[in-house]
């Protein structure tokens, strides 16, 4: 019926390269998340500021001109200063690495608001409890805090993936042959743009739905020992 | 007990007070906002006392109890425990905090902290509730940490609930077990902060029967309550607090039996008009 003219491969090249800088980018975004949530709850005013910084311009950008910015313009800007300083260099940075980073640094915003959530749901009284029994701030989190925020954190977090992984599409503008990229070679070739960017549509879709099985087997994970209602 | 005369040995180089004193509180201030909540109290609490903290809500009884650990932050006046002074200083801002943060949780580990409202770790099983800080705090190996939680958990009558989670547990069974992690620490004193004021009346009773058991064994004790009858039958003193002052203290039957301050006459009667 869809008859890929031989590009079937390059399809599931740029498949995996899609799951990769997606994988890549959402474990940056949850890094990114939790230190976010901590400097936004923290005490101190540097760490809020930070951290309201961060969100505020990440959400307020379109993502396609931060990829553009961060591949185009960050290397020429420091090209330029290294050349007002005398040296002259090339600075080329690596598409998949821009990718990663620029979503990374995009929806770890988002999942800054979502581990804060979290993180303010899980009850004071358990944190009072384990400080009461000598538990420190680190051991305290770590042990009691970080798994229950998991409960509270992945209905959120698997949106911000869900987003992340159709944004992904965005770096095909910037030569990373992930799927969107590799298909719109292929339906170039080929004259045949239905069929690639159709089968494309499907392999997102079918992303999604592997992704929400895996979500909701995470969250009965997460809710152990909650009662259903 | 032996780990609070260790305490008391003479390494420590905080003023010690006498010997066989496990707590001592002295000049206690608290105030949150422009409500002054403690205003400067007193209280010693010998080996194996039991003390009941008595008072209407809004007494600051809590407030005395969860200074003691610290969990709320005195503005002034001297916490020891088992000899020990919990250093404080003032910060920028002038409020009072602890000097030495670590100091303050190798304190809470001897301090074995009930709550009103239970606070079990909802995320793990009741027997792992009770392992998790003697593992983390203690540095105890798993296994004799197990052994001892299922002794405690025997002992508090949950030997079949060892692989509960605590939402699946009354709120009677949840207390217990919270009782048996704060055991599990084996504590020099254990702070227990309306252990049963949470609870459904026919709830009421087992866990009583648990705290009072634990009276038996000579532990030392101090219970906020609103159970007077209890508090009669169990504590050896009872304190009695009124507006962040200690209005009236002493041998619980005697204080109980015939209160001299009209406060906590009046108290009494209000507490045996509810019952």
């Amino acid at each position: 019926m869809l008859d890929l003219k031989g590009y079937g491969w390059m399809l599931w090249q740029g498949l995996e390269l899609t799951i990769l800088v997606g994988l890549a980018a959402m474990a940056l975004a949850l890094g990114l998340g939790l230190l976010g949530a901590w400097g936004k709850l923290a005490q101190g005013r540097a760490g809020r500021w930070a951290a309201g910084t961060y969100t505020t311009v990440i959400r307020g950008v379109p993502e396609l001109l931060l990829i553009l910015l961060v591949y185009y313009g960050v290397p020429t800007l420091i090209q330029d200063i290294a050349e007002g300083a005398g040296h002259d260099i090339i600075l080329d940075i690596n598409p998949f690495v821009a990718g990663v980073i620029t979503i990374g640094f995009i929806y770890g915003a988002f999942a800054t608001e979502v581990f804060r959530g979290a993180f303010l749901a899980v009850p004071r009284g358990q944190i009072e409890a384990a400080r009461a029994a000598g538990m420190g701030q680190a051991l305290t989190f770590r042990r009691i805090v970080l798994p229950q925020m998991w409960r509270f954190a992945l209905p959120g977090l698997g949106n911000v993936w869900l987003v992340l992984i159709k944004a992904t599409a965005l770096i095909s503008v910037i030569q990373l042959e992930e799927l969107v990229r590799n298909a719109d070679i292929a339906a170039r070739a080929t004259k045949l743009p239905f069929t690639f960017f159709f089968v494309v549509s499907l392999f997102f879709l079918g992303i999604t739905i592997v992704s929400m099985v895996v979500q909701r087997r995470a969250e009965v994970w997460a809710n152990r020992g909650v009662r259903r209602a | 007990m032996a780990q609070a005369l260790e305490a008391a040995t003479p390494q420590q180089e905080e003023p010690r007070a006498e010997p066989g004193v496990a707590l001592q509180v002295t000049d206690l201030f608290k105030r949150f906002g422009d409500l002054e909540v403690l205003k400067g109290v007193s209280l010693t609490a010998y080996e194996h006392d039991v003390i009941a903290i008595l008072g209407a809500s809004g007494s600051g009884k809590s407030t005395l109890l969860r200074c003691i650990n610290l969990l709320e932050v005195p503005d002034a006046g001297e916490v020891h425990v088992g000899g020990e002074l919990i250093r404080m200083r003032t910060d920028r801002r002038g409020q009072a905090v602890p000097a030495d943060r670590r100091q303050v949780d190798r304190i809470r580990a001897r301090l074995g902290m009930v709550f009103q409202q239970f606070n079990l770790w909802s995320h793990l099983t009741v027997l792992q509730n009770v392992v998790e800080a003697p593992i983390h705090v203690l540095g105890l190996p798993r296994r004799e940490a197990a052994e001892r939680a299922r002794a405690l958990l025997d002992k508090v009558g949950l030997a079949d609930k060892h692989d509960y989670f605590p939402a699946h547990l009354s709120g009677g069974q949840e207390q217990r077990a919270a009782i048996a992690r704060a055991l599990a620490m084996e504590p020099d004193v254990m702070l227990f902060d309306e252990p049963t004021s949470a609870l459904d009346p026919e709830l009421v009773g087992e866990v009583l029967k648990v705290i009072r058991d634990l009276a038996e064994e000579g532990r030392t004790m101090l219970i906020v309550t609103h159970e007077v009858g209890f508090a009669r039958d169990v504590s050896s003193r009872t304190v009695f607090l009124h507006e962040g002052q200690i209005e009236e203290e002493g041998a619980s039957r005697a204080v109980l039996d015939d209160p001299q301050s009209p406060r906590l006459r009046r108290f009494l009667s209000g507490q045996r008009g509810d019952a």
